[in-house]
């Protein structure tokens, strides 16, 4: 067990390392900044799908609303980012909160279905409160600013922090998974009523889940509005959060693996479509249909029991 | 004075509007325990077809119908192509309704483009009516009676007939229903196409007033959403009482907060969901 740890870790890192020296110009290297920014939006989706076993349509809200809050601090209050950061994520956090409190009145769908309408409300906000937000002009921001004095205007340098934040993001996570709370948080997926009895508050347990996943939510989201120094309406809407759910789903939920491989396929796939037809929309619907009915598990953990050894017996 | 009286009818024409979406909406989420995310979109499908029926000629009403058979047929289409192969596996089949959202809001794009398309109310209808010295705008009226009749219609089809009464039961308890031989697999069939059908009929019947347009789906599936979260997963009543709640909540906060009409509706679902989270009307504990 340790030994295949280690081997992820080594491997994972390799990866990122390799990834600047792989690529052939600056322009494949942003598109890859991209992905991993994502894929940190995607693990911390997966702590409340595969860890958890909340489905939640509405996650987008933890990348636009933190991305709007930087852009605006930073662009309308000429706050200096090393303040509009944490603002931003304090705020993507406490939001979360907030909404944790109202989608854990429901379970299973009902949850599912609170988290969309809240999401809808924050994108209809982002999109009709032309003065606070611009509107569906959305917000730009110049140059991507310095911080606490280190330059990361050019590509490569803001790879690296890109990068550095993923390796936090899955150190941190799987610290969690492998945490009694990460295994108390699984118990309440499988069996809530059995770890009510036992005395675990089921409430408490999901409540500080979807507040974690806020919180690293919010880091991608401010690592986004850095990335794409501009943030619109699009970034809290329903196709975002079925892009984040989908790239869980087709890298496979429940592993550290998973939704990063599902962010690097989803963005390279939306990326190439998209400079040849504008049908982004229609392939992602049909990618949603295929990989559910297909690959219900997802791609890493279809993979891996397509490799591993036959443990004799029929699967 | 004016200014609310045709106000409260622009609300309670919303709201007829609302209930058409989500009476469909909530006897699948209640049978089927999925909600239908693909609803908004065979709404917005219904107003492009029978915008495009209506171009070739065919009279008002003639072409509401044939949207919401057209719709109908294709709702039953996908539930039984797609949705009942992944029977037992909801959170599955709530993704590919979603799919199948994005792939219809995709296609009405390719199809119709991207300017919104006018749809004219019956001539009859397009006259104010004086009432009391008020001038009250005609088809919002007829538009209001309308869904009043479909409610009627629906309350009868689910109190009064024998497949009322296996929906009823299906959706009470599936497993019990199904032990005492009612097929319920094919009442799935059935309430799926009536609630496309409905959605379908609702976008042409909306059509004079909202038209369509690119995003009218993701504009309306919250509003079904929070209509069901109000009155609650699989009632008629709830389905009628949230329309109504909402038509007015959306319309007075559209026309007195532009700003804020979505985050206005947002405050009546939280206290629902902090007072009753099953709705006014629901009785499935979610």
């Amino acid at each position: 067990m340790t030994l295949r740890g280690s081997r992820f870790w080594a491997l994972m890192s390799l990866f990122l390392i390799a990834l600047p020296f792989a690529l052939p110009s600056d322009y494949y290297l942003g598109i890859a900044t991209h992905a991993l920014v994502l894929a940190i939006l995607a693990l911390s989706l997966d702590i409340l799908i595969g860890q958890g076993g909340m489905t939640s349509l509405g996650h987008a809200v933890y990348l636009g609303l933190p991305a709007y809050a930087a852009a605006w601090t930073m662009q309308n209050a000429n706050w200096p980012p090393e303040l509009a950061i944490p603002f931003a994520i304090a705020m993507g956090t406490a939001v979360s909160a907030l909404f944790a409190v109202l989608s854990l009145r429901a379970r299973g769908l009902g949850f599912l279905m609170i988290t969309l309408a809240l999401g809808q409300v924050m994108w209809g906000a982002a999109y009709r409160w032309v003065g606070l937000t611009g509107g569906d002009n959305g917000i730009r921001i110049p140059v991507r600013p310095p911080v606490l004095g280190i330059d990361i205007s050019s590509v490569r340098s803001f790879y690296v922090v890109v990068a550095l934040a993923l390796m936090v993001a899955l150190v941190c996570i799987w610290h969690l998974e492998r945490s009694p709370f990460g295994a108390c948080l699984r118990g309440t997926k499988d069996q809530p009523k059995r770890m009510n009895m036992l005395g675990h508050d089921v409430w408490s347990i999901r409540f500080l889940a979807f507040v974690f996943a806020g919180f690293w939510g919010s880091i991608a989201g401010v690592l986004y509005v850095f990335d794409y120094l501009y943030v619109s309406p699009s970034s809290l809407s329903l196709p975002q959060s079925a892009e984040a759910l989908l790239m869980v789903v087709l890298g496979g939920a429940g592993t550290l693996t998973g939704p990063v491989v599902g962010a690097i396929i989803i963005t390279v796939i939306k990326t190439v479509v998209s400079s040849y037809v504008d049908r982004w929309y229609s392939l992602l619907g049909l990618t949603f249909i295929i990989v559910v009915s297909v690959m219900p598990r997802g791609l890493v953990p279809g993979l891996k029991a397509w490799f591993a050894p036959k443990e004799g017996g029929a699967r | 004075m004016q200014f609310w009286i045709i106000q409260t009818l622009n609300s309670l024409a919303m709201g007829g509007l609302l209930f058409l979406l989500s009476a469909g909406f909530s006897l699948i989420f209640g049978l089927m325990r999925i909600p239908n995310l693909a609803h908004g979109g065979l709404f917005m499908l219904g107003a492009y077809v029978g915008a495009m029926c209506m171009q070739w000629g065919v009279p008002f009403w003639l072409a509401a119908i044939a949207a919401g058979l057209a719709v109908g047929a294709l709702g039953t289409v996908l539930e039984g192509g797609l949705l009942r192969r992944m029977a037992g596996n909801e959170q599955g089949q709530v993704l590919i309704t979603l799919g199948i959202s994005f792939i219809i809001a995709d296609l009405c794009l390719l199809t119709w483009g991207g300017d919104p398309v006018p749809l004219d109310a019956p001539r009859m209808l397009r006259p104010p009516v004086f009432l009391a010295g008020f001038a009250f705008p005609g088809y919002r009226l007829a538009v209001l009676a309308f869904a009043l009749i479909v409610a009627l219609g629906l309350w009868l089809l689910l109190e009064r007939t024998r497949l009322g009464a296996m929906i009823r039961a299906g959706v009470d308890d599936r497993l019990m229903a199904r032990s005492v031989g009612i097929r319920v697999s094919r009442l799935f069939s059935a309430v799926f196409f009536l609630g496309a059908f409905l959605a379908g009929l609702g976008g042409v019947i909306g059509g004079p007033i909202l038209s369509a347009y690119p995003g009218l789906d993701t504009d309306m599936l919250p509003l079904a959403l929070v209509v069901v979260i109000l009155g609650g997963v699989g009632s008629l009543p709830g389905a009628l009482v949230g329309s109504f709640l909402v038509g007015i909540i959306y319309n007075f906060g559209t026309a007195l907060f532009p700003d804020f009409a979505y985050v206005i509706l947002f405050l009546p679902m939280v206290v629902m969901l902090v007072v009753k989270p099953s709705g006014l009307f629901g009785r499935v504990t979610r």
